[in-house]
């Protein structure tokens, strides 16, 4: 048997998972364990082929593989095919490797769930979205599959469907997603619409020659940038993402912390030369970043919902990721987004195992004690937060320095706010921690039914500990991307001083909820009122809220009017009324009556003749 | 008096403006054939006056066309009509009516 081709490879690694949604939708939505087992096999396979593209990548050959013409109408030409390069493959093996895990967790996590066969055949079905926003080489390409994650994760979001706020929480995603893709949508027409291509590789090299007025590079790059920050839930698009919380655990582990989230900084690295061309937008995207990780950091202090404190977190780093490709740091950006997708699956699947041991209970303070009740999950819960607040040496730490040092060099504004969002950062997971793990247990009931989770579920955790901890030795990951890369060692005075801020906040977090408080009242009373802006989300939703109620309902009630009196009233109505009342009046003479009509026929002919002989 | 051309056409006027008056006013489908017939002669008279008036033999010809179409409308017309009665029991025109907008 011959090596399958590089090409051959890249369609086998897309395609696995599609057809096991396929099948199990067909075959085996009765027997859940073989949905479970065909999903993994399929996640499992296409990260073998990652692997095998990794190897063939790494080796420096270059992968090409010819598009096809998918479809042509006139000067619209869209194209099908695969891009394999250094970044693709990096994503690859993120989605399938963390994907592989995360899937091998659910089958602990959603064991007994009636929808097991329907959740896995999602999953895969996700995986195949996500993937194909990974190989896509042009915008259309892009787009389909960017949607097709967009769908894939509303149904994830809403999996449990008969529950409100999961159905609610899934149309939000939806629609917040909405808003920044039709951005995207415009984003991508107008870069057709001047440069005429969709393809990455032709539109990378001739984009910056067209010479293009400032304002239209500024505008296309800004409206491409609409889309990644509704995936990316940057600000102001950021609200559904703590939402996305309603689904199950793995789902928000895999979806909404390592991969989709990701999909919007991958998109931003991947038409690093539109954004680069605009310096303008690159500016905002920084500063988009920077806010996002700053105020998603400063409500993340708050919550007191696990996984909500999870999801901001989630958040604040994707401002990071996305602060650093505005910063024109694409391998950065990477970086980060490699390592946190190993440590915040972790978090959250640590987070789950929690959650499930305590019978599906989410709110921190009836939690506390659990380290001795859950060791192997309390050690990768700890492995994740020591990775997530930056420590030497879990991998969080080399991806952040190089974002903070990036900003360092570039913008001391952004370089205080990374700080900032590295000591809060560390604060809040130092409280989750002590509160969760350390302490007294708050509720003597659940504590005393907590017990450590299965294998299934352990397993998935040690290994991406141990990804969380190695992710970022030696800077495999930078150099891979840019294999030119000189990485410029910082003084130890710098280091020392990146390393000290995330340790001020823990104990800054061990001093405030060191002593196993009941609540947040410390907390509360020192900040005062800005603590109640933090808690409520600095009143993003109720913004939104009055902007649908007040504004969007007063257009619509104008629309509605117009709509009722003029257009239907006037214009459609007019017009039937017209035909209606003319109708009406001609009708009378349709008797039916033989000889009225005869009487009718001999009258017109007296009538001619009169009018002739007049005449 | 010398009977001209247009004593024979006002007794063909006459005639038609009879058959015309038949069809409107009677009921029976019956009777308005009839009616029907007689316009049909009326013309017919028309006709014959002007081709002996005239010149040429067009106007006799054209009578004989219309003899012959008049025989086969009635009896199209007279099987409608007995169809019609088959089916309704009727052949009051009045009766049907169905055909209405």
């Amino acid at each position: 048997m011959s090596m399958p081709s590089p090409e051959q490879l890249t369609w086998f690694l897309l395609f696995a998972p599609l057809v096991a949604t396929v099948g199990i939708l067909l075959f085996t939505r009765r027997r859940p364990m073989a949905s479970a087992v065909l999903s993994i096999a399929a996640v499992s396979l296409s990260f073998v082929a990652a692997v095998k593209l990794f190897l063939v990548v790494a080796s420096g050959s270059v992968v090409s593989i010819p598009p096809h013409v998918w479809l042509a109408a006139g000067p619209l030409i869209v194209e099908w095919g695969g891009v394999v390069d250094r970044l693709s493959v990096l994503m690859l093996l993120v989605v399938t490797g963390v994907g592989t895990a995360i899937q091998v967790y659910s089958v602990g996590y959603m064991r007994g769930d009636s929808g097991f066969p329907r959740y896995f055949a999602l999953m895969s079905f996700f995986t195949f979205s996500m993937l194909g926003i990974v190989l896509a080489p042009n915008f259309i390409q892009m787009f389909i599959f960017w949607e097709l994650v967009g769908v894939s994760s509303t149904l994830l979001i809403g999996f449990w469907f008969e529950r409100p706020a999961a159905a609610a929480a899934g149309v939000k995603a939806f629609i917040v997603n909405r808003v920044g893709d039709a951005g995207m949508i415009l984003g991508i027409l107008m870069v057709w619409g001047y440069a005429g291509s969709f393809d990455f590789a032709v539109l990378a090299g001739k984009w910056q020659g067209l010479g293009l007025s400032p304002v239209i590079l500024a505008a296309a790059a800004g409206l491409i940038f609409c889309g990644a920050a509704g995936k990316s839930a940057q600000v102001p698009l950021h609200v559904w993402l703590p939402d996305a919380m309603e689904g199950p655990t793995p789902v928000s582990a895999l979806i909404h912390a390592a991969t989709m989230v990701a999909a919007g900084v991958y998109m931003v690295c991947r038409v690093a030369w539109l954004m680069a061309a605009s310096p303008a937008m690159m500016t905002v995207i920084a500063w988009t970043g920077g806010l996002t990780a700053l105020m998603a950091a400063l409500i993340a202090v708050t919550q007191t919902d696990i996984k909500r404190v999870l999801a901001y977190s989630t958040l604040s780093q994707l401002g990071y990721m996305m602060l650093a490709a505005g910063l024109g740091g694409t391998t950065e950006a990477m970086f980060h987004l490699t390592t946190h997708a190993f440590f915040k699956a972790l978090l959250f699947l640590a987070a789950g195992s929690v959650i499930m041991a305590l019978h599906h209970e989410q709110g921190i303070w009836r939690m506390g004690g659990l380290w001795k009740r859950m060791p192997l999950t309390f050690i990768a819960f700890l492995v994740g937060t020591l990775a997530l607040s930056g420590i030497w040496p879990f991998s969080g730490f080399y991806s952040k320095d190089e974002i903070l040092l990036l900003a360092l060099e570039h913008s001391p504004g952004l370089l205080v706010i990374g700080l900032i969002t590295a000591f809060l950062t560390a604060f809040y997971m130092g409280r989750i921690l002590w509160v969760v793990f350390f302490g007294e247990p708050r509720d003597a009931d659940l504590y005393g039914h907590a017990r450590e989770s299965s294998m299934v579920i352990t397993l998935p955790l040690g290994l991406l500990a141990v990804l969380s901890v190695a992710g970022g030795w030696y800077s495999v990951v930078p150099h891979f991307l840019n294999p030119g890369l000189v990485t410029a060692v910082p003084s130890d005075k710098i280091m020392a001083g990146f390393l000290a801020v995330p340790l001020i906040g823990f104990l800054l977090a061990w001093r405030v909820y060191g002593k196993a408080p009941t609540d947040d009242a410390v907390l509360r009373r020192i900040l005062g009122p800005v603590y109640r802006w933090m808690e409520s989300k600095f009143y993003f939703d109720e913004m939104y809220g009055w902007l649908v109620v007040s504004v969007q309902g007063t257009i619509a009630l104008v629309c509605e009017t117009f709509d009722r009196w003029i257009l239907r009233g006037v214009g459609v109505g007019g017009i039937s009324g017209v035909t209606r009342g003319l109708g009406g009046v001609v009708r009378v003479i349709q008797s039916g009556d033989l000889r009225f009509y005869l009487f009718m026929a001999g009258a017109g002919v007296v009538a001619l003749l009169f009018w002739w002989m007049r005449l | 008096m010398i009977i001209g051309l247009d004593h024979y056409l006002a007794v063909s006027a006459i005639l038609f403006g009879l058959g015309l008056t038949c069809i409107l006013m009677r009921r029976d489908l019956l009777l308005i054939l009839m009616g029907l017939e007689m316009n049909l002669n009326a013309a017919n008279l028309a006709l014959v006056a002007f081709s002996r008036y005239g010149r040429g033999a067009d106007g006799q010809v054209l009578t004989l066309f219309v003899i012959a179409i008049a025989a086969a409308e009635a009896a199209v017309g007279l099987a409608i009509v007995v169809a019609l009665f088959k089916n309704r029991r009727s052949v009051n025109a009045d009766d049907f009516r169905s055909l209405k907008g």
